[in-house]
């Protein structure tokens, strides 16, 4: 009896959360590979099987989606080395014992609770109105190569205090008694950092290195408001948006162009790339975690 | 460890001029929000020579009828408190039944819950409208445009994490605790709420900085379900609208941003324990 009331119990206090996961992820994800085969517009309930067209259409006919992808990685590569590096600079700084620590950190952190939307305003205008006011600097957004930079400067911005504190809190896992031995054995500041720091905080190097890789791969609301995908340029002998990420690319298909069918098969071959990355680069760091 | 004076001041004063390098944006963003477009175009460096500009710039903002500031602001108040709070009640239920009750079956949905988090948004974003409005049409319930309809996908996307983050906790809790309290003769519904539930405070600080953050500053979401210039607007959703009929007026277009940005900044003046704790909490774990 008592145990029939608890299973009643149980299945009761886990319904609301599956019920909702399966309605909003579950059921759309099923659709939406279903929808990947077919010539669905988002308007027209005409919908009908195409097969593999829609992802033969992306590879063969589509240097947009094309250079999207190829400027997504180039970008999540950049994006992941200048963050981290910025990070453990800013992470070896506010853990030196300073006077305004909690200040620093705080200011370091706070661009991440400013929403990306909003932010990539704010440096739209840094860009476009400050930067080029000065005569000798470039107009950032306007050219291909420094627009490019352009973002990367605003996702470090948004994006580097947050791993810092990650980061932080794993440098101060650390004995400093260990670090004052090395030091009194006469390591230098850099021996210190490559053989006993670093080793030490293998673990959180793994989480930011993922947590800068998916974010930056899922890139979207710095893109719409900074550069909404400019510069034009040409790749392949089509005119594209330069800037024009993976994430912005998949809703414009969507959205601008009412190709909801290819939309969607971009949308699973985005989900595929992050997946093989993801799984590559937690494969990788662990392997290294352990030997060192 | 022992550092000779003058090095420590030169990495304090560094450190300081790198902190000050940070705030530049947002010293900008203040300071041109308290000018005219006049003065902007003329030097956006140049300090502003009245602070009532900034005043009459917020007024401007906030009566304008091309952002509707105040509704926007309350429906993501709205949007956000409900969101994160039912995610708080349903995900720990869930996490709880999934660590007590050991079975296969308890495995396996573990693994589902935790699994989605690796869907990223744009792969279902475009399904879900179109199964959203094929509810809204076979059923009668509003699910776009619609405060239920929003609320209950915030709910789903953000289960996966918040029931991970549950469960590692209550792996932790001792299970003793629960079973004195059964021989005590409470129900297992009344463990939960009387005993468990108040142990999980650290970890629903952790929910709620995560989740919280996240909505408050998502734009793509609204924009897909609730839509540009519709009746429920959120706050990024207004501003984005607010920016595209305003081309290049930069006083009200940064002041609608200092707007936009202020409640978090400021709530961060008072929680920032909270707020640092809960997102290394929650990336670490």
């Amino acid at each position: 009896m008592r145990k029939r009331k608890d299973n009643l119990l149980f299945t009761a206090f886990l319904f609301p959360a599956l019920f909702s996961l399966i309605m909003v992820i579950g059921i759309p994800f099923l659709l939406g590979i279903y929808y990947s085969f077919t010539n669905w517009n988002g308007v027209s309930s005409d919908v009908s099987f195409v097969g593999f067209a829609n992802y033969l259409a992306i590879f063969q006919k589509d240097p947009k989606f094309l250079h999207a992808f190829l400027i997504t990685i180039i970008y999540a590569l950049l994006n992941v080395l200048v963050v981290n590096v910025v990070a453990v600079g800013l992470a070896l700084l506010v853990t030196q014992h300073l006077r305004l620590t909690n200040l620093y950190r705080a200011a370091f952190f706070a661009p991440n609770l400013i929403g990306g939307l909003v932010l990539g305003y704010i440096w739209q205008f840094i860009y476009n109105n400050v930067i080029s006011s000065f005569s000798f600097m470039p107009q950032m957004l306007a050219k291909p190569g420094t627009s490019l930079v352009a973002i990367v400067i605003t996702g470090t911005w948004q994006y580097a205090g947050y791993i810092m504190m990650i980061y932080v809190a794993a440098i101060q896992g650390v004995p400093d008694s260990l670090i004052e031995a090395a030091a009194i054995d006469g390591a230098t500041f850099g021996q210190r950092f490559r053989h006993i720091l670093f080793p030490l905080i293998a673990q959180s190097f793994t989480i930011c290195m993922f947590l800068s890789l998916t974010s930056s791969f899922k890139q979207f609301d710095v893109n719409v408001s900074l550069t909404n995908g400019g510069p034009a340029a040409t790749f392949m002998g089509e005119s594209i948006h330069f800037t024009e990420l993976m994430a912005l690319n998949i809703y414009n298909t969507a959205f601008s162009y009412n190709k909801m069918g290819e939309g969607q098969a971009k949308a699973i071959i985005y989900f595929l790339l992050l997946l093989v990355t993801s799984v590559t680069q937690v494969y990788f760091n662990k392997k290294r975690e352990v030997e060192v | 460890m022992k550092k000779s004076k003058a090095v420590r001041w030169f990495v304090e004063i560094i450190t300081f001029f790198l902190m000050l390098l940070f705030g530049i944006p947002i010293f900008i963003v203040f300071i041109n929000a308290a000018k005219s477009n006049l003065m902007i175009n003329a030097d956006p460096i140049a300090l502003p020579e009245n602070l009532s500009v900034l005043v009459a710039n917020i007024v401007k903002v906030w009566e304008h009828p091309n952002i509707r500031f105040p509704t926007s602001l309350l429906s993501s108040v709205v949007i956000t408190v409900l969101s994160v709070g039912l995610l708080v009640i349903i995900s720990s239920m869930a996490a709880w039944v999934l660590c007590r009750k050991k079975s296969r079956l308890s495995t396996v949905l573990f693994l589902l819950f935790v699994g989605t988090m690796i869907v990223p948004f744009q792969v279902v974003m475009l399904p879900l409208v179109s199964w959203f409005s094929t509810i809204q049409a076979k059923l009668g319930i509003p699910m776009l445009k619609s405060y239920q309809g929003i609320i209950f996908a915030y709910m789903g996307f953000g289960v996966p994490l918040s029931v991970f983050l549950f469960h590692g906790f209550i792996k932790s809790v001792p299970l003793e605790l629960e079973e004195a309290a059964t021989i005590d003769g409470c129900s297992r519904g009344m463990v939960f709420f009387r005993i468990v539930l108040p142990i999980l405070k650290p970890i629903i600080v952790t929910v709620i900085v995560l989740n919280g953050l996240w909505i408050w500053n998502d734009y793509l979401l609204p924009l897909i379900l609730l839509g540009l210039g519709n009746p429920i607007q959120t706050v990024p959703l207004s501003v984005s609208n607010f920016v595209g009929s305003f081309l290049k007026k930069w006083d009200l277009i940064l002041t609608s941003n200092l707007m936009a940005m202020a409640p978090m900044l400021i709530l961060f003046v008072f929680v920032q324990k909270y707020m640092l704790k809960g997102m290394v909490d929650g990336a670490v774990k």
